[in-house]
């Protein structure tokens, strides 16, 4: 789950690692209400998950109420590459020296904690990355072992961050680690993180991606979930505990697995298609699951076809089946579905699907020829 | 011949007594696995279906000479369970739990590296590992697998692993291991591991590797096998359609920017002498050329 700037500030903050003090508003009235209990000058950010925001004229600074109210006004609704400020954050404006960079993550290739270090913030990470590869300071972290004061202090050295930002950027780096942990982070980024020209080292943005695969500990995410950028069929998806990313395509996809599932969009693309949506429903395929994945797709008015790709292990073909006919059966679907099953059992349970099979519902032997049949249906170029 | 589990590998079943463990482990059993006891703390003395139940993965190796594990319990406690399973010196460690955090999975794996480098994880989050007729630990379909070489086949996605055998079965073609190292973040075993493994399996001629986007553990294969694989690799790598910065169901399959990508995953493995099929399919009619021409 990636969190908004504001949320992740937030978060930030149960770390103890310094932000400005700021609150979120949804009303230019909110904004003028925040702005004067912090104290001009603040500034107004839009919230977004998508880079380049003060490019788009979405992070104003305003000197009084009159400014806070006129760029609430101009950047609440505002659309920044294709998404919608609902929300911004509001807070005093910082007097800024210097501008750094400090994250950490997990670097799957070495199967380690990778922080990352830099004089140079404020702009974007990787075009530093890839122009002046030495201006980044790297350090990986054994999980077991974990990140001392010392290393902290050598990393923040090598950076080349000024000597009087040092002892701060330390202790921010310590507190940063111990979220990205503790907090159950994929990614915790902070850019810029700055010095004021009174020595004080805090956090001028939040990147935070939380593990979902943490949330069983972690109650207090429950706050950061509805706000979560998703559009109505992920929400729905969502709400029924399916693995669903909705596409721009116009075949609709449901398979067992998500390697299956992403092949099969593949597949679909390769043909001469264009996926709906990802959507894996597990191993299982019961006429509970499917019954919901085609009422998923059914929401979605770009979809034309509908392909099920089922592989049958340990769930067998005939139960797979019957699933489908019961699922068909609940649920009307509006446009026509070809349905590939192999694996164990298949012979037993093509013949079961035989009972449903019409000029609509349409079964395949092989991944290829049903993703063909899918496209066709749909009125795709093959 | 094969790797890492064989006619003698003896299985312990954490969580026996219950759920999913105990579904699998029973399946597992009927497929002709060794599996000679199972773990739960609170049960232990007791049996599960003429299976006995020992307090711990260490009484249970004590008792039986148990020498693989089977961790198939939830998220919370499955971290537990392979530091458990390791320290009673277990060699090989499956587990197929799905949804364990990744820091836990990062610290569980660098701790195995420091504490117990002779235990392999195979996992987590994944289908397990067959060798068809003589061992088969995890949520594979046996059934789905014809064994006796001469392909090795090793995957990241569970039921592209079905797939793969389904097919090669279908034409007559036969499977060493088939070891699924499964999607997550942090696995216990990656593909390099695989492939040396492979490369020094004397009956193993042919690798199956199938891949998805995100991570570079395809990078890092595609140089292990310009280094040191003599062996014909066939390979297929899902998601060549995936909007970057999406997951896509497994917490590994992610991609950011340009890399991960399945294009350069691909472009990797067919510099390095791969041959990249563009679908499962052409990925089984691939190997069935090499099989003819070995």
């Amino acid at each position: 789950m990636d969190l908004f700037e504001y949320q992740g500030k937030q978060y930030f903050a149960r770390f103890g690692i310094p932000v400005s003090p700021g609150d979120v508003a949804q009303t230019p009235d909110e904004v003028v209400r925040v702005a004067d209990r912090l104290g001009y000058p603040v500034v107004v950010k839009a919230q977004v998950q998508v880079g380049g925001r003060g490019k788009a004229g979405g992070v104003k600074l305003a000197a009084d109420a009159g400014q806070a109210r006129a760029h609430a006004e101009a950047i609440l609704g505002m659309d920044i590459k294709g998404h919608t400020v609902h929300r911004v954050w509001v807070e005093h404006a910082s007097d800024i020296a210097k501008e750094y960079y400090a994250s950490f993550t997990l670097d799957r290739g070495a199967k380690a904690h990778l922080a990352m270090v830099s004089s140079r913030g404020g702009v974007e990470i990787e075009q530093v990355a890839a122009e002046e590869p030495a201006a980044i300071a790297r350090l990986h972290i054994d999980p077991y072992e974990g990140f001392d004061e010392q290393q902290a202090r050598r990393l923040v050295e090598e950076a080349g961050l000024d000597p009087e930002a040092r002892a701060g950027a330390t202790k921010v780096l310590l507190a940063l680690y111990r979220c990205f942990v503790e907090g159950d982070a994929d990614l915790v980024e902070v850019n810029p993180l700055i010095l004021t020209p009174d020595g004080r080292v805090h956090a001028l943005d939040a990147k935070v991606t939380l593990d979902d695969n943490a949330a069983f500990r972690h109650p207090e995410w429950e706050e950061f979930a509805g706000a979560a950028e998703m559009d109505q069929r992920e929400r729905l998806a969502k709400s029924y505990g399916l693995q669903y990313v909705g596409l721009d395509g116009f075949v609709g996809i449901i398979a067992n697995g998500a390697g299956l599932a992403m092949s099969t969009c593949d597949v679909v693309n390769q043909v001469g298609g264009s996926p709906a949506n990802f959507l894996d429903i597990g191993g299982g395929a019961s006429a509970e699951v499917m019954a919901r994945a085609l009422e998923v797709i059914n929401t979605d008015s770009n979809v034309r076809a509908i392909f099920v790709n089922i592989f049958g292990g340990i769930t067998r073909g005939e139960e797979v089946a019957n699933g489908i006919v019961t699922a068909l059966g609940r649920v009307d679907i509006k446009v026509p579905m070809v349905i590939r099953l192999d694996g164990t059992n298949a012979e037993q349970g093509r013949e079961i699907l035989r009972s449903v099979e019409s000029e609509t519902v349409l079964t395949a032997p092989t991944m290829m020829a049903a993703a063909r049949k899918a496209v066709e249906l749909a009125g795709g170029k093959l | 011949m094969s790797i890492f589990v064989d006619e003698s590998t003896k299985v312990v079943v954490h969580g026996l007594t219950g759920g999913q463990a105990r579904f699998h482990g029973l399946r597992n059993r009927d497929y002709g696995t060794k599996v000679v006891a199972g773990v739960n703390p609170a049960k232990g003395g007791q049996e599960v279906e003429g299976i006995p139940v020992f307090a711990s993965a260490a009484l249970a190796r004590e008792a039986t000479g148990a020498n693989a594990s089977f961790v198939a319990v939830p998220p919370k406690a499955a971290p537990g369970s392979i530091l458990e399973a390791a320290a009673a010196g277990m060699e090989v460690i499956v587990c197929i739990t799905e949804g364990i955090p990744a820091q836990d999975e990062a610290r569980v794996y660098s701790e195995l590296q420091h504490n117990y480098p002779k235990s392999r994880l195979i996992g987590p989050n994944c289908p397990g590992v067959i060798t068809p007729g003589e061992c088969n630990i995890g949520i594979t379909a046996g059934e789905i697998a014809l064994g006796g070489g001469p392909v090795g086949i090793v995957s990241r996605s569970g039921t592209l692993t079905y797939q793969a055998l389904y097919e090669l079965k279908q034409m007559g073609i036969g499977v060493t291991t088939c070891v699924g190292i499964g999607g997550d973040p942090v696995p216990g075993t990656s593909f390099v591991d695989c492939l040396a493994a492979f490369q020094a399996d004397k009956d193993t001629k042919a690798v199956m590797l199938i891949g998805e986007i995100g991570g570079t553990a395809e990078e890092q294969a595609a140089a292990f096998i310009k280094q040191h694989v003599t062996k014909p690799v066939v390979t297929y790598i899902a998601g060549v359609t995936a909007p970057p910065g999406r997951r896509m169901g497994h917490a590994g399959a992610i991609i950011s920017g340009n890399t991960g990508t399945a294009q350069a995953k691909m472009q990797a493995l067919a510099e390095a002498g791969v041959r990249v099929a563009s679908n499962p399919t052409e990925a089984g009619e691939l190997m069935a050329e090499v099989v003819r021409q070995l």
